[in-house]
């Protein structure tokens, strides 16, 4: 059986530079896919990928499928795909302040994806409306509802967002550092909405984060990216516990745990390539404790893991739990 | 008791905004009385989040901001007092660093030209080869003092900056969210940088963040401040939380461990709007533990070992 949202070997070009390489995975509905790696690693272009966004930006797949719910991308239209969007794939952008119109009301920005795309009429819609901000905790929903996007907070606002991702009734959502603009206690309530909508309603939610402690608290199956590659792809659990891939073995020690002591956060040295200045072999060689010849010379293939998940490293650690 | 290094007392900033014809006049009070003193060589976080002071703060210690009112003594000379000559020689003892170092550095010099300002600003002889030493302590390869700002990667460009802050050798260096904007692989490096430098320097930090998870793991003392006010100084970074406020900042930060997940308990509410704060404690109208004392009463910062200002401490 074949998952709702499914890359098989997804690459990815724009222009003449080549962004992504390979890109595998898969997610189901009621599970929570983590997407992680530093910046320009490729998080946000595997999303606008899995969307069927990418000749908005100028980008194309080279090679591979993106299958959603058995469909491959590209042999739908740009019609089919923006039906897809919206109807069937809801999206939760980093900034709620400018996702939203701000010379519209609140209301009638999410009136306007069910209206579109379930071709609900006025007041249906915005019965919809009201009752998915009441989901969402939003107080007084039929007076935010009237109010311009200005006068809300941040949190506020991105639960707008969410409403409108939600409006068209999606079986995906695909929520895009979703919290990074937030302040930490507003962050928690907008993860435990999140959390709750994939188990309350079997939404599939693919989470593209930097932040490891939303990773290891909210996620079922985590894929690192470097590069514009896979570096591994496991459940969450092993993924910590018993990282195979020095990269993400990296990326876990980065982060303060509670009782720390001073001089024991490890950063990983230099920093990401550009596109245009990819290495050869495997590309996290340059930063790589474990490199050797090989890894310079030879790009490591994905293999699989005892416990069913990737990693694509000539050195790659049992990852035994 | 030996003098501290920076003590602040009462300090105070209030911003007034409108005034127009069509605009009322409202007042906010981004820093309300805070007192902290800091010993030489310590680490000092303030955390909290979006606006409750810690930014004013870190700027009115600097006297980059004026304050309303209250005092900021260094070594025991007020900082207030000061005329403009004397205040800036006394700004060779003090640093900052800012949070983006996209745009704290001038696009149009160069790095060499960079680590020089401090030394114009201050009419100081500049030494040749201090550049490339300057670079060497912050882990930089000389060659990049040629290189324009643009030309740097986030973090090589927050270590320029950091290499400007130490320029004149200073005691005592204000961090102002210098890793938000960086990945945390690059954000490590940058605190394991500072890390040693003050081991090496003997410097005295005051850091600002909004993450409590990295000031627990940095600092030696941390003041929590909402809306303005300090809620609680916890005299060690593992010290247990008695504001409920403190609490619910620990509760926020997510471990980054799938084996200990707990079910996410966020605080209720939203931040109430800094001009129209409620008459008691700010954070009443979010506290599972708040009384009616709490929403008439403001509560003040005992003087205790580890102070709080809670009517119903933890």
């Amino acid at each position: 059986m074949s998952a709702l949202l499914q890359l098989s070997g997804v690459s990815v070009a724009i222009g003449k530079a080549h962004l992504l390489e390979g890109i595998d995975l898969a997610l189901d509905r009621g599970q929570i896919l983590g997407l992680v790696g530093e910046s320009g690693s490729g998080k946000s272009l595997t999303a606008m990928a899995a969307m069927g966004l990418l000749p908005l930006i100028g980008g194309r797949v080279t090679a591979g499928e993106v299958r959603f719910d058995g469909t491959d991308l590209s042999t739908l239209g740009e019609a089919g795909r923006r039906h897809l969007r919206g109807r069937r794939i809801g999206f939760v952008t980093q900034n709620p302040m400018t996702a939203l119109d701000p010379v519209q009301r609140i209301g009638a920005q999410i009136d306007v994806v069910s209206r579109l795309h379930l071709g609900l009429d006025k007041a249906a819609a915005r019965a919809r409306t009201l009752d998915l901000m009441a989901q969402l905790r939003i107080p007084e929903a039929a007076a935010v509802a009237e109010a311009w996007p200005h006068q809300l907070s941040g949190g506020m606002k991105q639960r707008i967002v969410i409403a409108m991702a939600l409006a068209g009734d999606p079986d995906l959502i695909i929520a895009d550092e979703p919290t990074t603009a937030l302040d930490v206690t507003v962050q928690a309530q907008i993860l435990q909405i999140l959390a709750g909508l994939v188990r309350d309603r079997g939404l599939a939610l693919m989470l593209i984060t930097h932040d490891m402690g939303v990773v290891a608290q909210l996620c079922d199956r985590v894929a690192v990216l470097y590069a514009g590659r896979l570096a591994e792809e496991r459940a969450v659990g092993p993924i910590f516990a018993a990282p195979a891939h020095p990269y993400t073995r990296a990326l876990t020690l980065c982060i303060p745990r509670e009782g720390m002591a001073r001089g024991s956060l490890h950063g990983i040295p230099g920093a990401v390539p550009s596109a245009a200045a990819y290495p050869a072999g495997c590309r996290f060689h340059p930063r790589c404790a474990r490199a050797d010849a090989t890894c310079r010379a030879t790009v490591p293939a994905l293999s699989a893991l005892p416990d069913g998940g990737l990693v694509a490293c000539h050195h790659a650690e049992p990852g035994a739990p | 008791m030996t003098q501290p290094l920076i003590q602040l007392r009462a300090l105070t900033r209030r911003f007034e905004t409108g005034g127009g014809w069509f605009t009322p006049a409202r007042s906010m009070t981004a820093v309300r009385a805070v007192d902290l003193a800091i010993a030489r060589g310590e680490v000092v976080g303030v955390v909290g989040e979006s606006g409750c002071g810690k930014s004013t703060l870190a700027r009115l210690v600097l006297r980059l901001i004026e304050p309303t009112s209250g005092q900021i003594l260094l070594d025991g000379t007020d900082l207030t007092a000061l005329p403009r000559a004397a205040l800036r020689a006394a700004r060779r003892r003090m640093a900052m660093v800012f949070q983006d170092p996209y745009s704290s550095l001038d696009p149009r010099y160069t790095v060499a030209d960079v680590l020089a300002e401090p030394f114009v600003v201050q009419r100081r002889p500049m030494d040749k080869g201090a550049a490339e030493a300057m670079l060497a302590d912050v882990g930089l390869p000389a060659s990049v003092a040629a290189s324009h700002p643009h030309q740097l990667s986030g973090g090589q460009r927050q270590r320029v900056g950091i290499a400007r802050a130490l320029a004149l050798r200073p005691d005592f260096i204000v961090l102002d969210e210098p890793t938000a904007s960086l990945d945390v692989s690059i954000q490590a490096q940058i605190i394991e940088l500072l890390s040693g430098l003050r081991d090496r320097l003997g410097l005295t930090y005051l850091f600002i963040s909004h993450d409590l998870g990295l000031v627990r793991y940095f600092c030696d003392r941390i003041v929590v401040m909402y809306l303005g006010a300090v809620v609680e100084v916890l005299p060690r970074p593992d010290a247990a939380p008695r504001h409920p406020y403190t609490q619910a900042l620990m509760q926020s930060n997510l471990s980054p461990d799938p084996s200990r997940r707990r079910a996410i308990a966020p605080l209720a509410g939203e931040i109430p709007s800094p001009f129209s704060l409620p008459p008691g404690c700010a954070f009443a109208g979010r506290c599972p533990r708040a009384s009616d004392r709490c929403r008439t009463e403001r509560p003040a910062l005992e003087t205790a070992e580890h102070p709080v200002a809670c009517f119903h401490p933890i």
